[in-house]
């Protein structure tokens, strides 16, 4: 599994990866309370806002980590929202996209370094 | 969470005692604050409608109006030159919502009011308190010692258990109406309660001497019915209430009758009443009164999930046209288990009912007018 400086989790499985949100973000935003998913379907470029989520604070993005397409999401989310502060590194995923490139999975973070920038 | 650790905040005599409960501090209108405990902002916000949460409203300023004569009908009727309120009307040991006006007919502050036998009482928000202060020494001196309360924190207990639980400490308390005030002592330690709050539901203001508010609010916290309850479910708490936050709902650009709080204007002090007008912004405010205002605060209910924040641009159609309003505050409601909000929009627009769309992220949401509060209050009348 490999981990984004925008505290995003990326597991490969074959020619997709799956991507969440890690246990730390879903503590820092606090209780979800609303998320809006991108379409299966959405061609996707590296850096662009796919997600929103609303805790009961404020409104946060997640932005695409990769490049490539979606494939499919998590629309379990959309009627419980919650799911994210109780499991964010499970069944709360928010999609699955199938990258450009496998490689470019390279260049994030595993997750000893992920632990490490979190302090 | 290290901003708060910058130069220039002030801590309210529970500094400590948010921290060792793991709060999470923010600055807020100067001050060091919890914006949310352990619980969370969700759990925090229902655990204060089932049972009962303790806030730290210490930032809030306190202020005593003593009356240089002696006669308190005399700080009384001072104080009606600033507020659109019946203060002279206001019995010994009863409190009342007041507004600061302006020139304008604007909002400065809105404040609490209690009538405490010898002088008046007044709460006003951290943010407007050296404002509000000054505002008052300008105009009062003549009649009042305007005193800023030091020393003394401030404490809310709110929720159906408030009662049972602050009488456990305090004897008597249960027996106050809503926005009674009293003089309660805990041994030689000298509460001022008032029965009151902003939350929406049956509960307490408490003004306790700085050095025994922490051991206060660990007798109350120590009962398993209580729980501390940061900044961020009380803005919830307040806005299913349908109440105003300074700065958000009202600010110097909102009258009383835009912001739908004409009730607090009593017919004492409106047209054909014994004292009429004779505060700022009387001829607007008055015109309005009997007219109408152009635009009003109401509530919103976006048909969604999404919420509707604050500064969310409101607009008559679907597509086009120019905004016709904004949304003030807005958030989730975790007791009414949706999206509510608050804002302004043309008197023709305000009918409970009424659609209309916000934009949100590029995209207009459908959002109906609605009667306030969306949760109705459980005060003990």
């Amino acid at each position: 599994m490999k981990f984004t400086e925008e505290h995003e989790w990326l597991k490969p499985e074959g020619e997709l990866v799956t991507v969440g949100i890690t246990k730390h973000a879903a503590e820092q935003l606090g209780d979800i309370v609303f998320v809006e998913l991108p379409e299966a379907g959405r061609s996707v470029s590296k850096g662009e806002e796919v997600v929103v989520i609303e805790s009961v604070k404020a409104a946060s993005d997640i932005l695409a980590p990769l490049d490539g397409e979606i494939v499919e999401v998590n629309s379990a989310l959309a009627d419980s929202p919650g799911l994210v502060n109780e499991d964010p590194m499970g069944a709360a995923w928010f999609f699955r996209m199938r990258p450009a490139s496998m490689a470019d999975l390279d260049g994030y973070m595993d997750e000893a370094a992920y632990n490490a920038m979190i302090g | 969470m290290t901003e708060a650790a910058d130069a220039g905040l002030r801590r309210t005599p529970l500094h400590g005692l948010h921290l060792r409960l793991g709060a999470r501090m923010v600055p807020f209108a100067g001050w060091e604050m919890p914006v949310q405990y352990g619980l969370g902002v969700l759990k925090e916000h229902l655990h204060t409608r089932a049972a009962a949460g303790l806030f730290d409203v210490s930032h809030m300023g306190q202020v005593i109006l003593r009356p240089r004569s002696g006669r308190i009908a005399d700080a009384a009727a001072a104080l009606e030159r600033l507020v659109p309120v019946d203060v002279l009307g206001l019995p010994e040991g009863r409190q009342r919502y007041a507004l600061f006006t302006a020139d304008s007919g604007g909002i400065l502050d809105d404040l609490m009011v209690a009538n405490r036998g010898d002088h008046l009482f007044v709460v006003v928000n951290a943010a407007r308190a050296e404002a509000d202060i000054l505002h008052m020494r300008t105009h009062l001196s003549d009649a009042c010692e305007v005193e800023p309360v030091s020393g003394r924190a401030l404490l809310a207990l709110q929720g159906p258990a408030a009662a049972a639980a602050l009488a456990s400490v305090a004897h008597g308390v249960d027996t106050m109406r809503f926005m009674d005030v009293g003089v309660f002592h805990v041994g030689d330690c000298e509460l001022w309660v008032s029965r009151s709050g902003y939350t929406g539901e049956d509960g307490y203001e408490i003004s306790v001497p700085a050095d025994r508010a922490v051991g206060l609010a660990g007798v109350l916290l120590a009962r398993p019915e209580v729980e501390a309850i940061g900044l961020g479910a009380r803005d919830s708490l307040r806005l299913e209430a349908g109440l105003c936050l300074y700065g958000s709902d009202i600010d110097e650009t909102t009258t009383p009758v835009e912001a739908d709080l004409a009730w607090a204007i009593q017919k004492v002090r409106r047209a054909g009443g014994a004292r009429a007008g004779g505060f700022p912004g009387a001829a607007r405010i008055l015109h309005e009164l009997a007219e109408g205002a152009a635009r009003r605060r109401v509530g919103l209910l976006p048909e969604g999930r999404a919420p509707m924040r604050g500064d969310t641009p409101l607009y008559a159609a679907e597509a086009g046209g120019e905004p016709v309003g904004r949304v003030t505050s807005g958030g989730f409601g975790p007791s009414v288990d949706r999206p509510i909000a608050m804002g302004y929009v043309p008197a023709a627009l305000a009918a409970a009912g009424t659609r209309l769309w916000g934009e949100v992220r590029g995209r207009r949401l459908p959002v109906t007018v609605c009667d306030l509060p969306f949760r109705q209050p459980t005060y003990k009348r």
